[in-house]
């Protein structure tokens, strides 16, 4: 308001200040953060206060980095290998994804499927699964097929449980709007339910995508083949951890991509749910 | 109180009375699972063209009653006759609306207006709805938003597209469960406004649960008012003010008497 008689009356404008640490952007954030690691990492190297056998310096890791990568884009043998894991990894998946979502939708859809099958499916998830892996070696051998078995048995539960939540999600309204319409049960599942519970679903996928790469690795780890699992332990058999280092760095960049095709998925068929998340990446 | 003027009350039109559509004699309801009786002896009916409300206390068993009268839950005891036709199950001349709006997310808002067609009648059907949709669209003042996801909507206006969904397969039949009270004071003023409009134009049969009195007031020719434990009808208050009811009639003596009475009726309850 403009007041003649009052011209020294000023607005009340003020700032809010943010503490320094929440003003920092992203990129350099990140930069610091890794410049800060590498740096105490070579500290720590350098002046010897560990062995070079247990904790490799920078330099080293990243001459093995660009040896590793080198060989993959030349297509040597480590392709074959990492193909391998990239194959065990995917078949993995869509089995633990295909198996796990029947379940799913007969424990969340069913009252059978919650009573019966439900109770087995929490204790075998209780059991530590990695244990099954010579169980799963005796019976498919050393070939792909015994890793796949071990990716798929980890992955599985998480997205039963996501999909059976997911199933419960839609509220008792919507419940009672598609009775009023006189929706079969059938429609009820595919136009109501299971859209509303893709949110889930695709939370138990990620949860999945993690669970099977540690599946693969261990497959490898176990029962040897020709996958990059294998590669890393005969690297650390022969005490050559760069190499090590190096190889599980690529390897990661396999379970981003496969997080990362989740994450796509979901963005791309929940286009209704764009709920903000922390960072952003997922 | 300052006097006002009497305001001349509307004579009840006989034709109205003759026509019953819902008829509901000796219903009881007690829910199986914790043996709790939600609605003893229950005797309603509704004629033609009325718009008749359900008031009391939240747990009273109004929704009960609802979901009964929808063929969404089966009565322990009783009748439900609707056209002359037993309720046995959900029924297409029936048109629903709840607190939420309950529109799906991944549907435009025309999409969720043609819902109960395409699930009755199927797609193709559902898109041929789609002109008769805009139509309904327009009624309600949301002509500009036909695709539009309802993650864009407000409250308001999502309540209204939901009215639309009600009203798509015309059905003889509206039934609404405290439609509004999810909404802020004056955009629920607003809408019941709206909605008294609509009902006229179409000479629409309503039955509104509500737990506010103005609303019920201002709506309805008759209110049922509800008491719980066990929940049942203690008196039809028949509402003669004249229609269209317009929100000044919120001020006049009248209205003011009508509330008073049914306040006092409810909250003898509380004391009992
Ligand atoms: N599915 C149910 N099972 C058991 N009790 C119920 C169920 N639904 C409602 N009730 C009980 O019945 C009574 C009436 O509920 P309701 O009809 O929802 O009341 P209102 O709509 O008037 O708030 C309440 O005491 C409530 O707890
Ligand atoms: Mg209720």
């Amino acid at each position: 308001m403009t007041d003649a008689s009052r011209p020294e009356v000023e607005d009340t404008v003020w700032e809010e200040r943010e503490a320094l640490i929440d003003r920092i952007p992203r990129w350099i954030a990140m930069t610091f953060l890794f410049v800060a690691v590498v740096s105490i990492w070579d500290l720590v190297t350098r002046m010897g206060w560990v062995s070079a056998i247990i904790l490799p310096t920078p330099a080293e890791t990243l001459e093995d980095l660009i040896f590793v990568g080198g060989n993959l884009i030349a297509g040597e043998y480590m392709v074959d290998a990492l193909w391998t894991t990239t194959l065990t990894v995917a078949y993995g998946f869509l089995i633990a994804a295909g198996i796990g979502f029947s379940l799913g939708v007969l424990v969340g859809e069913t009252k059978f499927g919650e009573r019966a099958v439900m109770p087995y499916l929490v204790a075998i998830d209780t059991m530590p699964k990695v244990a099954f892996a010579p169980l799963f070696i005796a019976w498919l051998g050393f070939d792909i097929g015994s890793k796949v078995a071990l990716a798929a048995f980890i992955a599985t539960f998480p997205i039963v449980v996501a999909t059976a939540a997911g199933l419960y999600a839609a509220n008792e309204n919507e419940r009672l709007l598609f009775k009023s319409m006189g929706a079969t049960r059938l429609q009820t599942l595919l136009r109501l339910k299971l859209p509303t519970g893709l949110p889930y679903i695709f939370t138990g996928l990620k949860i999945a995508s993690v669970g099977v790469m540690a599946g693969a690795i261990t497959g490898e780890f176990l029962g040897g083949g020709r996958g990059f699992g294998a590669l890393i332990r005969q690297s650390a058999s022969q005490l050559d951890t760069p190499r090590v280092f190096a190889l599980i760095l690529y390897l990661s960049l396999l379970g981003l991509a496969l997080y990362f095709t989740v994450v796509w998925m979901q963005r791309y068929f929940v286009f209704w749910n764009k709920a903000e998340k922390p960072g952003g990446i997922g | 109180m300052s006097k006002v003027e009497p305001l001349p009350r509307e004579p009840q039109t006989t034709v109205a009375r003759s026509l019953p559509v819902y008829e509901i004699e000796r219903l009881s309801k007690t829910y199986a699972r914790n043996n709790l009786t939600a609605l003893s002896d229950v005797y309603l009916t509704i004629h033609k063209g009325e718009f008749v409300s359900v008031i009391g206390s939240s747990g009273c068993g109004k929704s009960t009653l609802l979901k009964i009268m929808a063929g969404l839950l089966p009565p322990t005891t009783g009748r439900v006759v609707l056209d002359g036709r037993p309720v046995l199950g959900p029924r297409p001349d029936i048109g629903m609306m709840f607190q939420q709006a309950t529109l799906l997310p991944w549907k435009t808002t025309i999409e969720n207006i043609v819902l109960p067609i395409e699930i009755r009648e199927g797609r193709a059907a559902a898109k041929a709805a789609h002109v008769r949709a805009m139509d309904l669209l327009e009624l309600v003042g949301l002509g500009e938003f036909p695709n539009v996801y309802p993650g864009e909507l407000s409250g308001g206006m999502a309540q209204r597209a939901s009215i639309c969904r009600m009203l798509v397969a015309d059905p003889a039949m509206l039934l609404l469960d405290e439609p509004f009270s999810a909404l802020d004071e004056f955009t629920r003023d607003f809408m019941n406004m709206e909605f008294q409009r609509i009902c006229m134009e179409r000479g629409a049969t309503a039955f509104l649960v509500t737990h506010s009195l103005e609303e019920a007031v201002i709506l309805s020719d008759r209110i049922q008012v509800m008491k719980a434990r066990p929940g049942r009808i203690v008196e039809d208050v028949r509402i003669n003010l004249r229609r269209p009811r317009t929100l000044e009639m919120i001020n006049t003596q009248e209205f003011g008497e009508i509330v008073a009475h049914i306040r006092e009726l409810l909250g003898k309850e509380a004391h009992e």
